[in-house]
């Protein structure tokens, strides 16, 4: 695969992970269970709305047809989406959201750590920025786990479900198909199988912290990332996050 | 102006020789400028109506996330999404000073919280309209922070310190939330037919219930003498809406939008415009629930508290027993 080719499908992969989940935690704004919660969420919505542009720009510039940014998240249709599955699944419960939340969030913070290293320095910049606050939301959606996991019966029951239903979808985070083994071999990404023993002592931890038991089964839905199929949910993310661009096209906001 | 026909505790105005000595020097302290501390000697009646007031203020910023929020996940390109969610997170953050500052009067969030959802305390009646089109954003920006403005920069003067300090702080970023407002307005006033017209319809939607925020008439208000003469009131409805209204008519005629009142005139002698008041019988509707939106705002904010019960709870008992395992380490 030409490297050009491969790393548009990467930045692709990055810029849409943090687009979908940004827009899902955006949806809790005014609805949260605490006004604490209010103020995080919509501030991590920030942070990834954020590493959007910068990896959907980047993304733009190496493609070299002239699409930015806005032009990437707003008018493409659901099979050029390259994001993780995971992060397009419905908020569900508080306890969801934040599971959600943590089950990325481990990982972003593995991952981008790896590309601050990237032979490629628009890269490797863009991560350095994106880390510092990819550290402060695993700090945060961390201690959620635990405190709820270790809370109240009700609010640990919730959480277990809450891990029992996403924990399918944590295996596609280190799949690899030949996007990743052309950057691997460029020193641009790192191997995402090379990333799954700090993760799993990651998370290991926490659940251990929070009275949670990680399912043994390493079941993973996958095709997020390679574009090959998505969940229902994600066309109605698109359908709302794209509508004013749909519907009065060339306009300028 | 995010709080409204507060009632005023007391039966009024007492003169000099009504006051007890405490509360002559109370009052003395006031009309020399000083502030009231949270420590310090109050009368109850001052307590009370700061209460009201700054609760009211408060919840008025947290049921104001929702018709924004309406629109967070609907902006149409990320910066106009991050903007939104910068403000919605600002007002968020407004409430929370705002809750402690009345805290320092006595009264927990929770009590307050209680009390809105409860329908006990009210907010500001603007938030019980819809918000309709993309160009709402710049509306409420425009035309709610900026009436907003006008009534706090006044409340940065008030008696109260640990009030008059969260206005200082509440000040500055709304002005930069009505500038971002204005922007928003600027290109769809400037932009395709379509754009033009959703800024017409929120500014013809929007101009009376702005107009509202400052409440009812002067000869109408009821509460103003003794807020006034404790400073927790700076100047009348009616003084703040002119002052809007002034301020306001050149942005329209600037934006080339057609004015939403044809009344509008500019007085030459005065300098002031005159213009055609707000349908009252609509502002005392929607102060008594009957808004379009009254209904689903509180039942939002409602569904939103039980539940998180589960989730405050369970947070609750995780720090009790972290804190029981550090006593017992110790």
């Amino acid at each position: 695969m030409a490297q050009d080719q491969a790393l548009f499908e990467y930045l692709l992969r990055l810029g849409d992970n943090t687009l979908v989940l940004g827009h899902r935690v955006s949806e809790w704004c005014g609805h949260s269970p605490v006004l604490e919660e209010d103020i995080a969420l919509a501030n991590t919505a920030l942070d990834l709305i954020g590493q959007t542009q910068l990896w959907l720009g980047l993304a733009g510039e190496v493609e070299g047809k002239g699409r930015d940014a806005d032009t990437l998240a707003m008018l493409r249709d659901i099979w050029d989406f390259r994001n993780l599955l995971l992060v397009e699944l419905p908020n569900g419960d508080f306890g969801q959201t934040l599971m959600r939340q943590f089950l990325f969030d481990a990982w972003q913070s593995i991952n981008l750590g790896r590309l601050m290293n990237s032979t490629d320095p628009r890269i490797a910049e863009i991560a350095a920025k994106a880390s510092k606050e990819a550290a402060y939301h695993v700090e945060r959606s961390g201690d959620t786990v635990v405190g709820l996991g270790d809370g109240t019966d009700e609010s640990h029951a919730r959480m277990q479900k809450a891990l029992d239903y996403l924990w399918p979808y944590v295996g596609e985070m280190f799949l690899s198909d030949d996007v990743d083994a052309t950057l691997v071999k460029a020193g641009i990404a790192p191997d995402p199988a090379s990333l799954r023993d700090d993760y799993d002592a990651l998370i290991g931890r926490v659940m251990d912290s929070a009275t949670l038991t990680i399912p043994d089964s390493r079941f993973t839905h996958k095709g997020g990332k390679t574009g090959k199929t998505h969940t229902e949910h994600l066309g109605h993310v698109l359908t709302s996050m794209q509508w004013l661009q749909r519907a009065y096209p060339g306009a300028s906001w | 102006m995010y709080a409204q026909m507060v009632k005023t505790a007391g039966s009024g105005v007492k003169s000099p020789e009504e006051m007890t000595p405490e509360e002559r020097d109370f009052q003395d302290r006031i009309d020399r400028g000083e502030k009231i501390e949270p420590k310090d000697w109050m009368p109850d009646d001052y307590r009370k109506t700061l209460i009201r007031q700054i609760g009211q203020h408060a919840h008025s910023e947290i049921v104001g996330q929702l018709p924004e929020g309406n629109w967070i996940t609907r902006a149409p390109t990320l910066e106009r999404k991050a903007i939104l969610l910068a403000k919605v997170q600002d007002e968020a953050g407004h409430g929370l000073y705002l809750y402690c500052a009345a805290e320092t009067l006595g009264v927990t969030r929770d009590d307050l919280t209680e009390d809105l959802l409860a329908g006990r305390m009210k907010y500001s009646s603007i938030f019980n309209y819809p918000t309709l089109n993309w160009a709402d954003m710049g509306a409420v920006g425009w035309l709610v922070d900026g009436a907003a403005i006008i009534n706090q920069v006044a409340l940065q003067r008030t008696s109260y310190g640990p009030y008059s300090r969260a206005m200082v702080r509440i000040c500055k970023e709304e002005s930069f939330h009505a500038r971002q407002g204005f922007h928003i307005m600027m290109k769809m006033a400037k932009g395709t037919p379509e754009q033009k017209r959703m800024a017409q319809d929120a500014l013809n939607r929007l101009w009376f219930p702005a107009l509202m925020m400052f409440g009812p008439s002067d000869k109408d208000s009821v509460h103003t003498a003794q807020s006034m003469a404790w400073r927790i009131k700076m100047d009348t409805n009616d003084e703040l809406r002119q002052k809007f209204v002034d301020q306001t008519v050149p942005q329209i005629e600037y934006l080339g939008l057609e004015l939403p009142d044809p009344g509008i005139t500019l007085n030459k002698d005065t300098g002031h415009y005159s213009y055609a008041d707000p349908d009252w019988s609509e502002f005392f509707d929607v102060i008594k629930g009957n808004g379009p939106c009254n209904v689903d705002r509180l039942a939002a904010r409602n569904k939103a508290w039980d539940d998180g019960k589960w989730v405050r709870d369970g947070l609750m008992a995780h720090a009790k027993k972290k804190a029981a395992a550090k006593t017992a380490a110790e």
